[in-house]
């Protein structure tokens, strides 16, 4: 296995709590923490922690309600109840489908005055989308070279 | 003209499909998974090289190859062929070795199914599709030979959700 090329900064809610109990400060070990900062036994915490907000993230996700949810939420903060009028469905339930997305990192909770407000948190999203784009981005890389392959091959029968 | 004409990622079942468009035939397109010496020349990226040492590809055969690193580390991987119909389709179980080459039982597998289809007007469609058994299969198979995908768009709104979305 070869993490040594991972070189993913962590999310940054993941990574204070992380870090944290390593003892470590933020900034000594957030740039590359797969890349030889950390030792190995650690590095296997912070990967047993990552993959754990990476469940609940796609657990999160896996449900339209919240997908929508958290479409909204994104555009701007909302109160639970706006978001519950907009659901065929109990305001405990919606309250339940927050927490999930609270739970995951998806969402933050705020208050403000009498209010409870939501707002989607764009940085565990792209957290969720990362492992997707690597691996295209493997592929893209592929693609291309065989492209190159080809067209070389092309060349090369032209030019005999 | 070589072009990625679709790419459906989906978070839910752990899948990611490619499809490309090639100007060649599908015949020829075959030879690029066929041929272990045309296989490592688009395998890895340039600086994480593929070095394929076994490539047998009939149905229960294994391709064995390794990958070697700017500070000449080899990371070896593995192959076992799911189902073969030459030159259309290809399934495969796609693994990870240590350093003799020996498979790995304890890391996770996915699997990859390469479809080659004429286009009609010329050229053929390549598609790859992965699917890994969970989340965590998926980042430690990402992760190998995984250089250049370090660029990948952090920045962007995420293509996930609006495709999940627009799917709902």
């Amino acid at each position: 296995m070869c993490w040594a090329h991972l070189r993913v900064p962590l999310p940054a809610r993941v990574s204070a709590e992380t870090l944290r109990a390593l003892g470590r400060n933020q900034s000594a070990g957030r740039p590359c923490i797969f890349g030889g900062v950390v030792p190995t036994y650690n590095r296997m915490v912070v990967d047993q922690l990552e993959r754990e907000q990476a469940d609940r993230v796609f657990h999160a996700l896996a449900d339209g309600t919240r997908r929508d949810i958290l479409l909204h939420t994104l555009d701007g903060p909302h109160n639970v109840s706006a978001l519950a009028r907009r659901y065929p469905m109990s305001f405990a339930a919606v309250q339940k489908h927050v927490a999930v997305l609270e739970g995951a990192g998806l969402v933050i909770k705020q208050r403000q005055g009498r209010e409870q407000l939501v707002r989607g948190n764009v940085e565990t999203m792209r957290q969720a989308s990362r492992l997707l784009d690597q691996l295209e981005a493997v592929w893209t890389g592929r693609i291309e070279r065989i492209g190159e392959l080809l067209a070389d091959e092309q060349n090369q029968g032209a030019n005999a | 003209m070589t072009v990625v004409t679709s790419i459906r990622k989906d978070p839910e079942a752990l899948t990611m499909e490619i499809t490309a468009e090639l100007d060649a035939t599908v015949e020829r397109a075959w030879q690029l998974w066929a041929d272990p010496r045309q296989l490592e020349r688009w395998w890895g990226p340039p600086t994480f090289p593929a070095t394929f040492v076994d490539h047998d590809l009939a149905v229960g055969g294994r391709a064995s190859y390794f990958m070697t690193g700017p500070d000449g580390d080899r990371h070896h991987g593995w192959w076992q062929v799911l189902a073969i119909d030459p030159p259309k389709r290809l399934e495969l179980r796609d693994g990870f070795a240590d350093e003799h080459g020996t498979p790995n039982d304890a890391m996770p597998t996915s699997t990859m199914v390469v479809t080659l289809t004429e286009r009609a007007g010329g050229g053929m469609l390549m598609a790859i599709e992965s699917h890994f058994p969970s989340l965590q299969a998926m980042e430690q198979m990402v992760s190998m030979g995984m250089e250049e995908g370090m660029t990948a768009a952090l920045g962007q709104i995420p293509e996930i959700l609006a495709g999940q979305v627009s799917s709902a």
